[in-house]
């Protein structure tokens, strides 16, 4: 049933039809088109079914800073490590983090060790764990944009309901709209270099899954202060062609609106109880963002009442100082469109998923590891 | 006197110290199991006849699964399969088996019982003889319930030479079924997903299908067979550009079979269901000339019902497998690096 609908999103008549638009749109915008998206899925996907390839020559997709892992910092990584090498408790972590390198181990790494680190699959399962591991603290890595923190949310409330007091978060979650507005900041005052022209980004492809629960509204500033066309798009290579034909039409009669191609998920006003919940358990503070820098207001912190369950509260964490990014690494330059993956010297030669130097490789869904995944050659 | 055990008692350290107890084990439980004069024999090592002109395929590999019984099969049908399995993929019929555990202690006799009837379910469907073999039982902790070791020794058909050195440009790529089932199967029933979705696993001898290719004079026009284990179809054919750096292999994704299931499920998580381990499929590299007729026999038995063509060797991406998707575009398959894991944040 469920791959069905998937597959009427994937039909390849249907997909033609949609190129054949876009080619015909495309053909007399007569200029580069610069189309970011900046959701890590929208990434894999346009890569992995080689949509770019498809595109007219002018329409030119650069992928934005859209994976939670990629954005966090590898102090995240090492704090966590710290608490399961010095505590005695299970780091509970989603499989996503498993394998990103800190500064000098990983989870993987530490799991070898020894050390109690368990892959969980919904933030649900540390109620289930904190009642088996009576004598044990759960420290739970909480990271992830709008779309994991109400479930996280939920948990820390159930937690407190039930006055279950073996279960500590390691906060790394992040609110994606602030950065996005940096991104857009950024973007003005960068020259692409990839394509010898000194425009910037045209349009956004916006984030599917996110957007269920932010809803179309939050977007509104996006055309309003900036100017800029953004549509939401589903994550099927139809959603995906629609939504940039749906930008190349704006940009043709130079109307920037936000829009919703995301229709059979996404509305205006997003999951109005998802957003309760994520802002009666959490507050905003800045936040360091991998390749971005220090954003305010993007990340999160228990409000009172919940703050007895953070662990930088609970465990004696020595500050960590900022960590430096390998030499030679472009990935704030990736993570913010100014360049492709291909034009950073360390891709694919220093920098591999098996040995990643930088945020863009470090997680499946990094710009860099999925066009090294799926593009690295011209095939 | 050492008591006989019930199947509810628990294993002992003492079952695997050589001794007594380790005696009682293996005349009350391992030849309960495997019937085999060699065996009955207890000799330090088996003694077998050959035929003496033929060529030997020698195999082994070591089995640990988490949990040891999943939807179809268990730890016990998984290690004899494999290895029959490994010595078909050279083209040989597998004729001796030997078996080793190593157990951790406090395990029931009762879960062993049933491993030991596994093997010798498959041992006597698939006319192949367990000759030896050995057991340990170590620690609470050192392993994890059971681990199992077997070895294989076929005779090698005289019709088929299979080796990377016959692979040429223009031969066809044949899987035997629908892909990732086994892997998939193992993942759900760790539980943890909160979702209801059954997928059996695809556990099982290729020796009935294969054996009916190798009985045809075709099969000497097939050029490199393997059982896509571990690293699925991704792992087998970047094995093959890997030690043929002068081909490549190009699939295309419309054609390679998948049960709705496990479609689903790898949408869900993200999963490529090409890096995924089968247990019951083998991969057929074959001259293009005699492909239709390979995929013919393998449908002729139902472990190959769902047999195809997935694709060529090409030499337009030298040392590379390339997947060719439903809208004609190309991307890089590549060598899994590690286990899949599902991406959730």
């Amino acid at each position: 049933m469920l791959y069905d609908i998937i597959q009427s999103f994937r039909d390849t008549n249907i997909v033609k039809k949609e190129l054949e638009v876009i080619t015909y749109v495309a053909k007399d915008i007569k200029r580069d088109v610069f189309i970011m998206e900046v959701c890590g899925t929208h990434t894999m996907q346009i890569s992995k079914f080689g949509l770019r390839k498809l595109l007219p020559k002018n329409i030119k997709l650069i992928s934005g800073p859209g994976c939670p892992v990629c954005v966090t910092p590898i102090e995240y990584v090492d704090k966590a490590i710290y608490i399961v090498r010095n505590y005695n408790v299970i780091l509970a972590t989603f499989g996503d983090l498993f394998r990103v390198p800190g500064s000098e181990s990983s989870l993987e790494k530490e799991k070898s060790d020894g050390k109690d680190v368990r892959i969980v699959y919904s933030p649900e399962e540390i109620i289930a764990l904190s009642k088996e591991s009576q004598d044990k603290d759960i420290v739970f890595l909480s990271i992830g944009f709008e779309t994991t923190m109400p479930g996280i949310a939920a948990v820390a409330k159930e937690i407190k309901d039930n006055g279950i007091n073996n279960v500590y978060f390691l906060l790394g979650n992040k609110f994606f709209l602030p950065a996005l507005e940096v991104l857009i900041l950024h973007s003005r005052s960068y020259i692409l270099s990839n394509i010898n022209t000194t425009s910037s980004i045209d349009g956004f492809i916006l984030p599917g899954h996110l957007s269920s629960i932010i809803g179309e509204k939050s977007y509104l500033w996006i055309s309003k202060k900036y100017n800029l066309p953004g549509v939401i798009t589903g994550f099927e290579p139809l959603d995906i062609l629609r939504g940039i034909r749906m930008i190349l039409e704006m940009i043709i009669v130079n109307k920037p609106e936000i829009k919703n191609e995301y229709t059979r998920v996404v509305t205006y006003e997003g999951n109005i109880d998802a957003k309760k919940f994520i802002l009666e358990v959490f507050t905003f503070k800045s936040s360091k963002w991998r390749g971005i820098g220090v954003v305010p207001d993007s990340g999160v912190e228990f409000k009172e009442g919940y703050k007895q369950y953070d662990a930088e509260v609970k465990f004696d964490i020595p500050k960590i100082n900022n960590i430096s990014e390998f030499t030679g690494c472009r990935c704030n330059d990736v993570l913010i469109g100014k360049i492709t993956p291909f034009e950073c010297a360390l891709f694919a030669t220093v920098c591999t998923p098996e040995n990643p130097k930088g945020a863009c490789m470090v997680s499946q869904e990094g710009a860099c590891a999925a066009y090294y995944k799926y593009e690295r050659d011209d095939v | 006197m050492v008591e006989k055990v019930n199947l509810k008692d628990k294993i002992l350290i003492s079952y695997g110290t050589g001794g007594k107890y380790t005696q009682e084990f293996i005349n009350n439980y391992v030849l309960k199991h495997f019937k085999s004069k060699i065996l009955s024999e207890l000799l330090d090592s088996a003694v077998l006849n050959f035929e003496m002109d033929s060529k030997i395929a020698f195999t082994t590999d070591s089995y640990t699964v988490s949990p040891i019984f999943f939807p179809g099969g268990d730890i016990g049908k998984l290690s004899i399969c494999g290895t029959i399995n490994d010595l078909l993929c050279v083209g040989a019929i597998p004729k001796y088996i030997s078996v080793s555990l190593i157990i951790e202690e406090g395990l029931e006799f009762e879960v062993i019982d049933k491993i030991l009837s596994s093997i010798e379910e498959v041992a006597n469907e698939e006319n192949v003889e367990i000759v030896t073999g050995d057991t340990k039982v170590v620690e609470k902790g050192s392993c994890d319930k059971v681990f199992i070791t077997t070895a294989g020794i076929g005779v090698v058909n005289k019709n088929i030479c299979l080796h990377y050195n016959r692979i040429s440009p223009g031969d066809v790529v044949i899987i035997s079924g629908n892909i990732a089932e086994h892997g998939l199967a193992v993942l759900l029933s760790r539980g943890g997903f909160g979702f209801d979705c059954k997928i059996q696993s695809d556990c099982s001898s290729l020796k009935p299908m294969l054996e009916q290719l190798f009985n045809k004079e075709i099969s000497s026009h097939i050029k490199f067979m393997r059982d896509p284990t571990r690293g699925g179809i991704s792992a087998v054919l970047n094995e093959v550009v890997h030690k043929r750096k002068d081909v490549s292999i190009e699939i295309e994704e419309e054609l390679v079979p998948l049960s709705g299931s496990v479609k689903n499920l790898c949408e869900l998580l993200s999963f490529d269901p090409l890096n995924i381990a089968n247990e019951g499929k083998v991969v057929i590299i074959v001259d293009k000339n005699f492909a239709e007729e390979t995929v013919k026999v393998l449908r002729q038995h139902p472990l190959g019902k769902n047999a195809r063509i997935i694709g060529e060797v090409t030499t337009e991406n030298k040392g590379r497998v390339i997947l060719k998707t439903t809208y004609g575009t190309k991307r890089i398959v590549d060598m899994p690096i590690a286990e899949e894991l599902p991406r959730i944040c």
